[in-house]
C-alpha cells in the first residue's frame, strides 16, 4: 500500500506549517539494500525468540549471540545509512510494504515499513548505542545466573523500538510501542526477588500505560477525523482538519509522549526504574523508550503545526520537566538516581525544542542523539563504578576514585564534558541551539533553557566531584577496581561519541539539512544577539561548575546527608514530592472510589441479583411441596383444575 | 318425566366417584369409585341424548364402555403386580411416583 506520489507543495512558510515533500519510494523501486530493511527488526526478535525459547541449553553462548544480532543490525543500519546518503533528496523516503495487517471497512493498517531520514537517525543510534550496551552487559551480568533472560529481553527492547520508529503507520507504530513498554517492565523488575525492583517495575507499566491510552484515542480520533493512520495520509489531510480536532489529537499524542518519556506529570516512573541492572538503564536513557516521545512529537510535526494549542502544551511540559529533572539531580545521593533526574531534564530540553516548531524539531532530534552517546556513556561509567564498588550507589560512599578506576574516570569525564556544555564537545552545540532557538521564538523558554544548563553543570560537577574526587568515604571491605575491557572499550567508544559527536553531526554531517525534509527548519534570530548569547551560556555554565566544585570538591562531603538544608534541598530529595503528590490526588481517591464501589457491588448489585436468586429458590421450595408424590393430591389437583374450568364455563355463560 | 332429574343424579354419581378417589386409600376402592365416575359421565350422555333427541350421547356412551372395559384390564392387572411385589395396595405409598 504505497501512494506512488504524494509530492505536496511546499507550504507558506510565514505559517510554518511543514508539508511532507519527499515522494515516497517503495523499496523494491529503491533496490540495493533497502528491501532488506526488515533485517533490521528481524535479527534481534529471532535473538529474543532462540534465547527465550532455547531455555537453558543456550545459557552457555546465548549472550553472544544475542550481542551479535544488533550489531548484524547496526551493519544492516550503516549499509542502508550509505544507500540512503546517495540518494537524492527526494528519494530517500522508502516504504517497505511487508503485509496487509489490518484491514475492516475503511480501516487499513498494513505491515510496512518506512525508512526516511528521521528513522535513519533513530536507527543509527538504537543500534549503535544498543549494540554497545550488549557488549557492556556482557561484562555487567557476568555472574548473574539469569543472564540468558536478560540478553533476551534486551534484543525483544531494541527490536520493539526498531519497530516503533520504523512503522509506517500509527497502529504499527503502537505495537512497539507497547513492546517497549512490556520490555522495560520485564528489565526494570529483571532483579525481582527484590520487592523494590518489582514494585518499581509495576510503577513504570501503569504510568505507561496512562501515556498509552493517549495514544490509542489519538489514534482512534485520527482515524475519525482523517480515515486513516498512516502517516502519508494523516500528514496530507491535517491541513485540511478542524482546529479542535487537531488539537486533540495533539492533546492526546502529547500524553502518549509525556508517558513514555517520563516528562510531568507523569514522571515518577523513571527515577524507581533505577532499580533494573544500569545496562538496562542506559538502554532506557539513551537508545530506547524515552525518546520515543521526542520521537512522536517530531514525527507528528505536521500536526503540531497546525495546533498552537498543542504545540504551547509541548513547550510548557518541556520548561517545567526539564527545571523539575534538574533540580531533583542535584539533591539525589545515589548516582543513578541523579543521572535519572538528568535524563528528565535532557528530556525536557528536547520537549522544549520541540514545542517551539520547526524552529525546534532538528535540535530536538540533534540533543537527543547527543544524549544517547553522552548518557549512555554516563551510565555505563556508573555501571562500571557500581560494578567496582560492590553495587554501592551512594555517592556519599564514594570519593576518590579517579586512582583506582582510571578508565572509568576518563569515559565518566568525557560524559560530563559532553553533557555540561563545554565547548567543544556535545552539548555546547546542541543545547546551545536549543537555547538559540528558544530565544528567538519564546524568551520565557529561552531564560529557562539558560538556567538549566547552569543546573546541569552544577549537578554534573557535584556527581563527578562526589565520585572520583575528594577523600575516601568507601564503606569497610570494600576494593574497588577497574572493569573488564568487555566494559571499559564501549564506554570509550561511547566517549568518542560524546566529545566529538556535536562537531561531527552539526558540522560534518549537517544535521538540520539531513531532517530538514521530514521536519521542516526555520532559523531564528535570538533576543540576544548571537555571539553575547554564547558568551552568557558559557558564564552561567561555569558559575555552575565552579558552584559544584567549590561545595562537593574543596570541602569535604560528611557520609550522612546534612539535616540543616533549604525547602528546595528536601523537596529536590524527595523528588518534588511527586509520589506525595499521585498518593494524594490519584491514589487516595482512587482507592476511596474502588472501596465504594466493592461495597456498592457487595451490597446493591450483588444484593439486588441475590436477593432475587433467593425469592426464585424460595418460590421453588413453595412449589416442591406440591409435587409431594401422594397421587391422591395430584388427583385433587385435577379436580380443582376441572372445577376451574367448568366455573370459568359456568361464569362466563352468565356474563 | 323430567330427563333432568337424570343430569342431577348423574352429577351426584360423579361428585361420590370424585370424592371415593380423592378420599380412599384403597386402590381397589379407588378404582371402583373411578368406575362409578365413568359411569355417571355415562349416565349424563344418555340423559342428554334423550333431551336433545338425536343418538350421538348413546354412541359416545358405549364407547365409554368398552374404554372402560379395557381400562379395568390394565388397571386390575397393574394393581396386582403392585400389590404381589409391595404387599400392599394403598395409593398413599409416596415413594411409587417421587424420586
Amino acid at each position: 500500500m504505497t501512494i506512488p506520489s504524494l509530492a505536496a507543495p511546499l507550504s507558506e512558510g510565514s505559517e510554518g506549517a511543514v508539508e511532507p515533500i519527499t515522494a515516497t519510494v517503495t523499496a523494491a523501486d529503491a533496490g540495493g539494500y533497502f528491501p532488506l530493511m526488515w533485517l533490521l527488526i528481524a535479527l534481534p526478535v529471532i535473538g529474543a525468540v532462540v534465547l527465550l525459547i532455547g531455555g537453558r541449553r543456550t545459557n552457555r553462548w546465548g549472550h553472544l549471540l544475542a550481542t551479535v544480532l544488533p550489531i548484524g543490525s547496526f551493519v544492516v543500519a550503516c549499509l542502508l545509512l550509505v544507500q540512503m546518503m546517495g540518494a537524492p533528496v527526494d528519494e530517500r523516503l522508502v516504504t517497505l510494504h511487508l503485509w496487509d495487517w489490518t484491514f475492516a471497512g475503511m480501516f487499513e493498517a498494513p505491515f510496512a515499513l518506512r525508512l526516511d531520514q528521521l528513522s535513519m537517525v533513530f536507527v543509527m543510534l538504537i543500534t549503535g548505542v544498543g549494540s554497545l550496551i550488549h557488549v557492556y552487559s556482557i561484562g555487567y551480568m557476568a555472574h548473574d545466573p539469569d543472564r540468558r533472560k536478560f540478553f533476551a529481553y534486551l534484543n525483544l527492547f531494541v527490536a520493539a523500538m526498531l519497530l516503533l520508529v520504523l512503522a509506517d503507520n500509527y497502529l504499527l507504530l503502537y505495537v512497539g510501542w507497547e513492546g517497549v513498554g512490556l520490555a522495560s517492565y520485564l528489565l526494570i523488575g529483571f532483579w525481582q526477588q527484590r520487592d523494590t525492583a518489582a514494585v518499581a517495575a509495576k510503577k513504570a507499566f501503569v504510568m505507561n500505560r496512562v501515556g498509552d491510552v493517549g495514544l490509542s484515542v489519538a489514534i482512534m480520533l485520527m482515524f475519525i477525523t482523517f480515515g486513516s493512520v498512516t502517516f502519508d495520509q494523516v500528514f496530507e489531510a491535517a491541513p485540511q482538519a478542524g482546529d479542535t480536532a487537531l488539537t486533540l489529537i495533539g492533546l492526546t499524542l502529547l500524553l502518549a509522549a509525556v508517558g513514555k518519556s517520563a516528562q510531568f506529570p507523569l514522571q515518577a516512573w523513571l527515577l524507581d526504574a533505577m532499580e533494573g541492572p544500569t545496562p538496562v538503564s542506559a538502554l532506557i536513557h539513551a537508545a530506547t523508550m524515552v525518546t520515543a516521545g521526542v520521537y512522536l512529537i517530531v514525527r507528528s510535526n505536521a500536526i503540531f503545526d497546525l495546533s498552537t494549542t498543542a504545540v504551547t502544551f509541548v513547550l510548557a511540559v518541556g520548561i517545567v520537566t526539564m527545571l523539575a529533572g534538574a533540580v531533583i539531580a542535584c539533591a539525589k545521593d545515589d548516582i543513578k538516581k541523579s543521572l535519572a533526574g538528568s535524563t528528565m531534564s535532557q528530556i525536557g530540553y528536547m520537549f522544549v525544542a520541540a514545542g517551539l516548531g520547526p524552529a525546534g524539531y532538528v535540535f530536538a532530534i540533534f540533543h537527543l542523539l547527543m544524549h544517547g552517546m553522552f548518557k549512555a556513556d554516563l551510565f555505563l561509567s556508573a555501571g562500571s563504578v557500581i560494578h567496582g564498588m560492590k553495587d554501592e550507589q551512594d555517592m556519599r560512599f564514594y570519593g576518590a576514585l579517579r586512582k583506582v578506576m582510571i578508565v572509568t574516570m576518563v569515559a565518566f569525564f568525557a560524559g560530563f564534558l559532553g553533557i555540561s556544555g563545554i565547548p567543544p564537545f556535545d552539548s555546547f552545540f546542541s543545547k546551545d541551539e536549543i537555547i538559540k532557538a528558544a530565544m528567538g521564538t519564546n524568551i520565557f523558554a529561552g531564560i529557562a533553557a539558560l538556567a538549566a544548563a547552569g543546573i546541569t553543570a552544577f549537578y554534573m560537577t557535584r556527581m563527578l566531584a562526589m565520585t572520583f574526587f575528594g577523600e575516601k568515604r568507601w564503606k569497610e571491605g570494600t576494593e574497588p577496581h577497574e572493569s573488564p575491557a568487555v566494559m571499559t572499550v564501549p564506554m570509550l567508544l561511547l566517549s568518542v561519541g560524546a566529545l566529538f559527536g556535536g562537531v561531527f553531526f552539526l558540522y560534518v554531517a549537517d544535521i538540520e539539512v539531513w531532517l530538514e525534509p521530514i521536519t521542516g527548519y526555520q532559523p531564528t534570530e535570538p533576543a540576544i544577539p548571537e555571539p553575547w548569547l554564547g558568551i552568557l551560556t558559557l558564564v552561567i555554565v561555569a558559575v555552575g561548575i565552579l558552584l559544584a566544585w567549590r561545595q562537593y570538591a574543596m570541602r569535604t562531603v560528611p557520609q550522612q546527608p546534612p539535616q540543616q538544608v533549604s525547602v528546595l534541598t528536601v523537596a529536590a530529595r524527595n523528588s518534588l514530592y511527586d509520589d506525595a503528590f499521585n498518593e494524594a490526588v490519584f491514589m487516595r481517591p482512587g482507592q476511596y472510589l474502588t472501596r465504594w464501589l466493592v461495597w456498592f457491588d457487595n451490597r446493591a448489585v450483588d444484593g439486588a441479583v441475590r436477593g432475587l436468586a433467593s425469592k426464585i429458590d424460595g418460590f421453588g421450595e413453595g412449589l416442591r411441596k406440591i409435587q409431594n408424590g401422594f397421587a391422591r393430591s395430584y388427583a385433587l389437583s385435577m379436580v380443582g383444575g376441572a372445577v376451574l374450568v367448568g366455573a370459568v364455563f359456568v361464569v362466563a355463560r352468565w356474563f | 318425566m323430567d330427563p333432568s332429574a337424570y343430569v342431577i343424579l348423574s352429577a351426584v354419581l360423579f361428585s361420590l366417584g370424585g370424592l371415593g378417589v380423592l378420599l380412599r386409600r384403597n386402590a381397589i376402592v379407588v378404582f371402583m369409585s373411578v368406575e362409578l365416575m365413568l359411569n355417571a359421565a355415562n349416565l349424563a350422555f344418555v340423559s342428554f341424548a334423550r333431551m336433545h333427541g338425536n343418538l350421538d350421547g348413546q354412541v359416545i356412551a358405549f364407547f365409554v364402555m368398552i374404554v372402560a372395559a379395557a381400562e379395568v384390564v390394565v388397571g386390575l392387572a397393574i394393581i396386582m403386580t403392585i400389590f404381589r411385589t409391595r404387599r400392599s395396595v394403598s395409593v398413599d405409598e409416596p415413594h411409587l411416583l417421587r424420586n
